[in-house]
């Protein structure tokens, strides 16, 4: 065997040394060594976020190992460290409420299941065959059934974590399912064969084949809450602690997404327009309208998020629709966005929560006089998600829809239609909240005037800066749209 | 009497439909577990004989259903797991009960 393919998946094994790491001086370190442990990871993460952003990781084109079961190019290490920057965030965001006194003793472990998880999106990302796909998605769905199940002291917390691993462990039985169809059909599990192997298949075994294709798309639609497989979304983002609410809605939404451009586009490409065409333009217009109609009157501040990000998953499946590199781009600059206004936004019901423990939008009513910042903040991050012009979000859901409409069929006119019709429902509910922080009176629910932690300010400013400079600044996107090379 | 694919393909398929069936009608958490399992073992049939009989050069989808019985016992012990620590809270294991978070 030829070692040297190890050293094509660089980010991997830094990764899993950074774990182990953290890992081994959280069992051996002593209690007061303990209590650096949070800071410990976030430099460390810090300084691989740095790594993968260094030429020698990024690479100039496409590398293969262990016969094309890992792939890794620049786009890949792109949305990589993408996803890094918004787990670094996350991890400095969830510094203070590791160290609150109920998870103390056991600090380190969200620490190293959050690493774990990202490796499991990692394989998610790159693999290239059906079997190292489905370990990492397992490897990253089941650390966070954990993760979500972490405030022990919460009946909510234990109630989300069992909704979570049985919605988690059926859609992987159904994903499994439909992967066992396509084995029988194709013989192979390497993405390329299946493809290649697809011609041939599809004139003959159509039925079969979106049968397959079906139970597939369902399976990662579990994973994404697309309607109608989002049943699970509200309660376990109501539930769990905020801190991993976020890195759910975000980072595992990201990596999902990507994995599922890969799948439909590398090994599904062939049968498009006969098989999965129509099927994900219903899922789009359902997952955009339902959870927008759904976000309306929603009061608990976690839910309605839960529900905006089930109507944000719509808009990133619309630039999987866009097959070019223009709809690759958009899609992983959509991420990005995504990461830094949904980020912006839990923070500043994170730092709320771990104050008073008010996460109701009636609390939030007058809440720019008794806390201006957090409040001028959480406008930023409603204005950035609706897509209000100079903010990142305009420029997000402006390349989506542009990459989408390239196809140009009538169809796709009336899907971005009824997109941007739905994007103007959303204003109204994002508006709600900019309104009870401005616009109503303070009573005596008001959260009180206080001051947040240094690192909960800091997360903050790097979401603020983010939503300024991605709107304003247009090398970020130039520079994705570089390094997508079809 | 020759034993063709299908006398395996259909009864896994029953399979899996009866753990569907149980996971969307059973109220009891271990139950709804145990249908789970019902239908992950229907897709290890289903690869296994789909290789023997099909593909019967490579072993690919052997392999894959050594990870997937894998991948399904670190589920189901996670699970058992978490549906303990609902117990210890709620004293109860049944889903009609976990509705707490409505609005």
């Amino acid at each position: 065997m030829d070692y040297s393919q190890f050293l094509a998946m660089k980010q991997e094994i830094s990764l899993l040394v950074l774990f182990l790491l953290v890992f081994l001086s959280d069992t051996f370190a002593s209690n007061r060594g303990c209590k650096t442990i949070g800071g410990l990871t976030c430099v460390l993460f810090g300084l691989f976020t740095l790594w993968g952003f260094c030429p020698v990781v990024i690479g100039s084109d496409t590398v293969t190992a262990f016969e094309g079961m890992y792939e890794t190019s620049p786009a890949i290490v792109a949305i990589k460290n993408i996803l890094n920057v918004g787990v670094l965030i996350v991890l400095i965001q969830s510094l203070k409420w590791t160290a609150s006194e109920n998870q103390v003793i056991r600090r380190g472990e969200f620490y190293e299941l959050l690493l774990l998880t990202l490796f499991g999106m990692y394989l998610m990302m790159s693999g290239r065959h059906f079997l190292v796909f489905v370990i990492g998605l397992e490897c990253a769905s089941l650390p966070l059934a954990a993760m979500v199940a972490f405030n022990k002291h919460r009946y909510e917390s234990h109630e989300a974590a069992a909704k979570y691993i049985l919605t988690a462990v059926f859609s992987s039985a159904v994903l499994l399912m439909g992967l066992s169809f396509v084995y029988g059909l194709t013989g192979s599990l390497y993405y390329g064969h299946i493809a290649d192997s697809m011609f041939s298949a599809s004139t003959s075994n159509i039925v079969m084949l979106v049968v397959a294709l079906a139970f597939v798309i369902s399976g990662l639609g579990f994973k994404l809450s697309l309607v109608p497989f989002h049943l699970w979304t509200a309660d376990v983002y109501q539930g769990a602690p905020t801190s991993v609410t976020s890195y759910l809605s975000v980072i595992s939404k990201g990596s999902a997404a990507f994995a599922f451009l890969v799948i439909l586009w590398q090994v599904f490409g062939q049968v498009y327009s006969e098989a999965w065409e129509w099927m994900l333009y219903a899922l789009i217009i359902l997952t955009i309208t339902i959870g927008n109609l759904f976000a309306i009157r929603q009061q608990n501040l976690k839910r309605f998020l839960a529900f905006s990000s089930i109507s944000q998953a719509g808009y990133i499946m619309l630039g999987i629709i866009g097959d070019n590199a223009m709809g690759e781009a958009a899609l992983m600059f959509y991420i990005l966005v995504y990461i830094f206004s949904n980020l912006a936004a839990f923070g500043v019901i994170g730092a709320i929560e771990n104050n008073c423990g008010k996460v109701s939008m009636t609390d939030y009513n007058g809440l720019y006089k008794t806390n201006p910042r957090l409040a001028v903040t959480m406008m930023l991050a409603m204005f950035s998600l609706a897509g209000i012009p100079p903010f990142a979000g305009f420029f997000s859901k402006f390349f989506i829809f542009t990459s989408a409409i390239n196809q140009g069929s009538v169809a796709i006119y009336v899907l971005v239609l009824i997109a941007l019709i739905n994007t103007i429902i959303s204003l109204y509910y994002y508006l709600l909240v900019v309104k009870a922080m401005f616009i109503k009176e303070e009573d005596e629910f008001t959260v009180a005037p206080f001051r947040s932690a240094l690192t909960e300010r800091i997360g903050m400013w790097v979401c603020v800066a983010g939503i300024l400079g991605l709107g304003l600044v247009s090398w970020f996107y130039d520079s994705l749209l570089s390094v997508v090379g079809f | 009497m020759d034993i063709t694919i299908l006398y395996y393909l259909v009864p896994s398929l029953i399979m899996f439909c009866c753990g569907v069936y149980g996971f969307i009608t059973r109220r009891n958490m271990i139950a709804m577990l145990i249908s789970l399992e019902l239908m992950l073992n229907a897709v290890d049939i289903n690869f296994v004989v789909f290789n023997r009989f099909l593909y019967p050069e490579n072993m690919e989808g052997m392999f894959f259903t050594l990870f997937a019985i894998a991948i399904a016992a670190a589920e189901t012990a996670l699970a058992i797991a978490i549906i303990i620590n609902v117990f210890r809270s709620a004293k109860n294991i049944s889903v009609s009960d976990l509705s707490k978070m409505k609005h």
